[in-house]
């Protein structure tokens, strides 16, 4: 077989490229982005629907948008995107041959094929049961198989890459370890395992149950097992985007990890604990005892927590060690001021890792809390809180390190440079806002997933505060914005990837600059610095805010409870 | 294993140099290792205790 592989060697890093490794990240990468566009376009409808101003869909379209809305974004433009990460962080930085990519092609195949069943499925109109799809609420059994047969081409990706560990390992394609960036796509692909066999064991039992083969589905296993894929399949993107962090943070500024050891006992903690968090999502059931719910998302979880917060000390810390290596010494921030702030696979790392921390990370920590979770639990603080999460923080940084991957793999130049330059920014402030203005309406109480926030025809009237109705509005308009960024996004990639000049065999690109140092992107190895006063004090802000808003929220509880 | 080349060669009595590379590297080295850590924690702690007590709500009657 080996005989038969086909590479090229990248002129900016010098790695040597497998042809069929190179093609597969081409496909999935662009699987990706269509589906983003699609899902894309239902979250406007969406939210266009929840501006009270505009109500702009039917409910029964309403439903049907969110529940293509939740699959196409959540499940299909993510994990496409993650097949890319875990073949270009295996094949392409471990120098080596991709193990199988016959497989690899099967599994592209099958997941192409389970999007496009489901997403049939959900627009006959007779399975609006949303992504989660909690018995006894029944879709037809084309939605469960195309869900099926995407996970299980998911899970061949993932033996794709552990296969190509293997063989990379066995010849000796690199030194040492792996690199940590290839060291975080493990971490996303071990939770991976997990996340789809969880899905297996309960999506296959259902999908029985959906043609009638089997009578009943009890709702609480259903629920239980279904979050350890819904949740965990949340913590393969938090993985998958922290490597992309790593790997932007090597490509464009030569940085190394600060320190080796410490980021990967970080990324250890994400794997063993992360994927407990799960039961979050049952905070309200009370089928289970305060101590599964406590350790599972309290002690448990905080490791997790604590690994995130590794990660977003030593990403920009690598990065500050990197640019005072290169002598922007002055004061604290000198090395962000003058960081390239045009470069869109910069801005959107950095955007990424900022939301990321102080919007997905600070509101999940408070929702994670079982007692303060009571007062948000499923209004619209829950969708703010994972359009901070996997839009600000997954989606941004996919885009961000995609302005990487068109000159690098698709050997194109990119377009409209200019628009590049602004688009993460436009996404990025559209995202924030969204995720902000739901979480501003879900402590008024606005809940989620729901079609009329004014009650016009409910028995019994509720009026939520005018506050709340300002909130929906503002998100309207964010959305909008946010619907804007991504056109820009869609628009720059598309057109690049078909009609982008090709670069010459050797040609280095130029947009975005990505420098000869980038190659520390495929080693192992750390700066061995701690000379990084600015992310020191850009972490102490993190750790205030944090720390007044988890307080203010349990304010927030005693008004909900007075007890004098 | 490039760590252990030179200086520590001598220390080590074993001549691959296996012994002296540390206990926790080895393990993040190992990915099957920690394939099965990261399905058997959650497996233990979230789904099998979950459903355990899942079991045990009494049953209306
Ligand atoms: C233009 C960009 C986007 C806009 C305007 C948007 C807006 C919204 C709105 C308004 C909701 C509905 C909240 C509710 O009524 O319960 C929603 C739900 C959701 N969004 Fe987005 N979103 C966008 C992008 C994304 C992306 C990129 C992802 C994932 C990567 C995502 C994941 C989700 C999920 C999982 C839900 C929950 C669906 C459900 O409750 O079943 N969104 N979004
Ligand atoms: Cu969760």
């Amino acid at each position: 077989m080996s005989n038969l592989v086909d590479f090229r060697t990248c002129p900016t890093t010098g790695l040597r490229v497998d042809k069929s490794a190179e093609n597969l990240i081409k496909a999935n990468a662009v699987a990706a982005v269509v589906f983003l566009s699609i899902g894309g376009l239902f979250g406007l409808l969406v939210a266009l629907t929840r501006w009270p101003a505009v109500h702009f869909l039917p409910a029964d379209w309403f439903y049907l948008a969110l529940t293509a809305h939740g699959l196409d974004v959540l499940l299909v433009w993510i994990i496409f995107f993650e097949m890319a990460v875990l073949y270009f962080a295996s094949a392409i930085l471990l120098n080596s041959r991709l193990a199988g990519p016959r497989w690899a092609w099967t599994g592209f195949g099958l997941m192409l094929a389970g999007a496009l069943i489901t997403n049939v499925a959900v627009l006959r109109g007779q399975s609006s049961v949303m992504f989660t799809s909690y018995v006894p609420m029944q879709a037809e059994p084309a939605f469960y198989l195309g869900i099926i047969l995407f996970a299980v081409g998911a899970l061949i990706g993932c033996f794709v890459f552990f296969g190509t560990l293997v063989i990379a390992k066995q010849a000796r394609t690199y030194e040492g370890s792996i690199p940590l960036v290839t060291f975080g796509a493990l971490t996303a692909a071990i939770i991976a395992v997990f996340t789809i066999a969880s899905g297996a064991i309960i999506l296959i039992p259902t999908l029985l149950w959906s043609v009638g083969l089997v009578s009943h589905i009890d709702p609480l296993v259903y629920k239980t097992i279904w979050w350890a894929m819904g949740h965990s399949s949340q913590q393969i993107n938090v993985s998958a985007h922290v490597a992309v962090w790593y790997a932007i943070a090597a490509m464009v500024f030569g940085a190394k990890p600060l320190s080796e050891k410490v980021s990967r006992m970080a990324f250890l903690m994400y794997i063993l604990f992360l994927q407990l968090a799960s039961a979050h999502h049952m905070l309200v059931e009370p089928g289970f005892s305060p101590e599964w719910k406590i350790f599972n998302t309290s002690y448990a979880m905080y490791l997790a927590v604590l690994g995130s917060m590794i990660h977003g000390m030593t990403v920009p810390g690598s990065i500050e060690a990197a640019q005072r290596a290169r002598g922007l010494t002055k004061g604290m921030f000198e090395w962000l001021r003058k960081a390239p702030w045009g470069n869109p696979a910069f801005a959107g790392m950095f955007m990424s890792l900022v939301f990321f921390g102080f919007i997905g990370g600070i509101s999940g920590v408070v929702m994670g809390t079982e007692q303060i979770n009571l007062i948000m639990h499923n209004t619209l603080y829950v969708p703010g809180h994972f359009h901070g999460t996997v839009v600000a923080g997954t989606t941004l940084a996919f885009m961000a390190i995609t302005y990487l991957l068109v000159p690098l793999i698709f050997r194109r130049e990119l377009m409209m440079k200019k628009l590049a330059s602004w688009q993460p920014y436009v996404f990025g402030i559209g995202v924030a806002g969204i995720s902000l203005f739901m979480m501003g309406a879900g402590t008024l109480g606005v809940s989620r997933r729901h079609w009329d926030m004014t009650f016009a025809d409910a028995q019994l009237p509720f009026d939520y505060p005018s506050a709340a109705y300002l909130m929906m509005g503002l998100n309207g308009i964010f959305a909008v914005l946010a619907a804007i960024g991504g056109l820009m996004f869609i628009v720059i990639v598309v057109g690049s990837v078909f009609f982008g000049r090709r670069l010459g065999q050797d040609e280095k690109p130029e947009y975005p600059e990505v420098p000869p140092q980038s190659a520390a992107v495929g080693h192992y190895g750390s700066s061995e610095t701690l000379r990084i006063p600015g992310t020191v004090f850009l972490v102490g802000i993190f750790f205030v805010a944090f720390v007044l808003y988890y307080f203010v929220n349990w304010k927030y509880l005693s008004e909900v409870w007075p007890l004098s | 294993m490039t760590e252990t080349s030179d200086s520590e060669e001598a220390v080590s009595p074993d001549p691959s140099g296996q012994d002296s590379i540390p206990l926790m590297q080895r393990v993040l080295d190992n990915p099957f290792l920690l394939l099965v850590l990261g399905i058997a924690v959650p497996a233990v702690f979230y789904i099998i205790w979950g459903i355990i007590e899942i079991t045990q709500i009494p049953i209306a009657d």
